[in-house]
């Protein structure tokens, strides 16, 4: 049985259907991404679920509810970290977490057994009684984190938890989620970050133009999609050595400005021709998750 | 929630319950600043013109003139106290710091949001209604204890009202400046057309018409013989009215805000 399936989505905006007959389905205990590029439909998709806005077709099923008709029900067992920070300024952490149990109807003896553990998980046992607007990037969005916690939910939802952090901070939101994993959590989340998609998600979908493009675990899509070995390939006469041996070395390759992207399975053969080229620089590496995602969205610009 | 018109009736739920005691404590942390503003600022123009300008007159619709402008002011204040809560703070909470939002993803619905608002500033107003009512104890204004005490929850209505209709302006708001063409278009107006300074017989026939229609005019005419220590005449007229603006104003604002949030 799933935790949560969608059948068909569909959402219109005016003249733009930003989601298009879009299936999910999310296994108990797993981390599943939602993946695409900016406008891909990823924030009306979570809104969606959550029962914040009504499809304009389709079915959604959470946690045994219908949704959105159950949605009140369905968000009871679901935590919500949202794209933007909205802890609220006025209070404390410890106040924001306890207000925010309130919202879920827990009695406040229950809340406040629970913060020490919910600041433990944030790393913010020392900023108890701090104000939000001391708080660092990281610090908020760890707070936020703990904050969707608050109700001891089954599953939580996370809109591109990452954005905006620096790498240390996003490593702790990601150690923090394993963690949640471990427990034996579902998450979903939205990102635009392939690498956080490849780290933490068992299966994902590349979502565009409002269909769901290509679905998996970031592994087999890789191995299926992608040529194992990528060559990037810099300098102003990199589209002459993409014309001369591009096609004889390459199993495909794309020119973005003075970069070659060269995928291949044998990759000693490009590096033999390379080491040749004095006026080329390359870096050699194995295909990654952003390397299907390219080659499902494209690589022009999306704003 | 199913696909339903945003204008389907609101629906009410204790749900509200912890949104307004959320709101309640932002107030107690802040309250200094906001006792001071909402309460002392309405205070000192009644007592400067109760007294100053009381002083140049004779008895102004049987009473002295401080004590028939304390009426006015008490539903004056309320009126003020409401608008500003839902207006400038509603907004910040709706549109700026976004906790709306981080409500709307814990079981809460658009509803139980508005209607914690709507609770919320007439819980304000409440304090300002009584703040003005304090002094006119104070100042022993009040022709009856008994009658006076009546105004109290004439103010809890007039709280509600005034926060439905301020919450239509939130609902509809780009930014804090919209507010500005609600003051000065519909509040000041008010003010002045509503018998809060002077008897609206005072006034043109046309405006004192108009003045008929107006919630505060309804609002002044069940406080101010309350305070004389007269029984209001035509009181489940005045009640209708407040009730009436108050109900058409809440579902409209309801309705704008499920549509500019929910869809």
């Amino acid at each position: 049985m799933s935790l949560l399936s969608a059948r068909n989505l569909r959402k219109r905006y005016g003249d733009t259907e930003v989601v298009r007959g879009l299936d999910l389905d999310i296994q108990a205990g797993e981390c599943f991404g939602l993946i695409g590029p900016n406008g891909a439909g990823k924030t009306t998709t979570l809104k969606m679920l959550l029962g914040l806005i009504a499809p304009d077709d389709g079915s959604i099923e959470i946690l045994g509810e219908p949704v959105p008709l159950r949605g009140r029900e369905a968000r009871l067992r679901i935590g919500v970290v949202p794209q933007m920070d909205n802890l609220d300024p006025d209070f404390s952490v410890r106040e924001n977490l306890l207000v925010y149990g309130r919202y879920f109807g827990i009695a406040d003896s229950v809340i406040r057994a629970r913060i020490p553990a919910l600041l433990e998980f944030a790393g913010l046992t020392s900023k108890e009684n701090a104000r939000i607007t001391t708080l660092s990037g990281g610090m908020k969005r760890r707070l936020t984190l703990a904050r969707a916690l608050v109700n001891d939910p089954e599953l939580i939802v996370l809109d591109e938890p990452t954005t905006g952090l620096d790498p240390q901070a996003r490593h702790v939101i990601w150690q923090g989620l394993r963690r949640l994993i471990s427990q034996g959590k579902t998450i979903l989340l939205t990102t635009h970050f392939m690498e956080e998609a490849e780290r933490l998600c068992d299966r994902l979908v590349i979502l565009d133009h409002g269909t769901a493009i290509a679905s998996g675990s970031p592994r087999d899509m890789i191995a299926a999609e992608i040529e194992p070995s990528v060559m990037e390939i810099y300098g102003e006469t990199v589209a002459d050595w993409g014309a001369q041996h591009g096609h004889a070395l390459c199993e495909r390759f794309e020119i973005t400005g003075e970069t070659l992207f060269c995928y291949t399975r044998d990759c000693d053969r490009v590096l033999d021709q390379l080491r040749a080229q004095h006026s080329l620089r390359y870096l050699h590496r194995p295909s990654n998750l952003e390397d299907v995602f390219l080659k499902f969205t494209g690589r022009e610009l999306r704003d | 929630m199913n696909n339903r018109h945003n204008f389907a009736a609101p629906r009410l739920s204790l749900r509200f319950i912890p949104v307004w005691r959320r709101n309640f404590l932002v107030w107690k942390k802040l309250a200094g600043s906001s006792i001071l503003g909402n309460l002392a600022d309405p205070m000192l123009y009644m007592l400067g013109f109760g007294y100053g300008l009381g002083s140049l007159m004779p008895q102004v619709g049987g009473a002295s003139y401080i004590t028939f402008l304390a009426a006015g002011t008490v539903c004056y204040s309320t009126m003020n106290s409401a608008t500003f809560e839902v207006l400038y703070s509603g907004f910040s909470r709706m549109h700026v710091q976004k906790t709306w939002d981080a409500i709307l993803n814990a079981p809460l619905n658009l509803d139980d949001v508005m209607l914690a608002e709507l609770t919320w500033g007439a819980s304000k107003s409440l304090l300002s209604g009584i703040a003005i009512l304090a002094v006119i104890w104070a100042l022993g204004l009040q022709a009856s204890w008994l009658l006076s005490l009546w105004v109290l929850p004439v103010v809890i209505l007039i709280g509600l009202t005034f926060s439905a209709m301020g919450l239509v302006m939130t609902a509809l708001s780009p930014s804090y400046d919209f507010f500005m063409y609600y003051f000065t278009l519909v509040i000041t107006p008010m003010v002045l057309l509503c018998g809060v300074f002077y008897p609206v017989d005072r006034l043109p026939d046309f405006l004192q018409i108009a003045s008929a229609f107006l919630p505060l005019s309804h609002a002044i005419d069940l406080v101010r013989p309350l305070i004389l220590g007269n029984m209001p005449a035509h009181i489940a007229g005045h009640v209708a009215a407040l009730l009436a603006w108050g109900g058409v104003s809440y579902w409209l604002a309801v309705g704008f805000t499920r549509r500019r949030l929910l869809t």
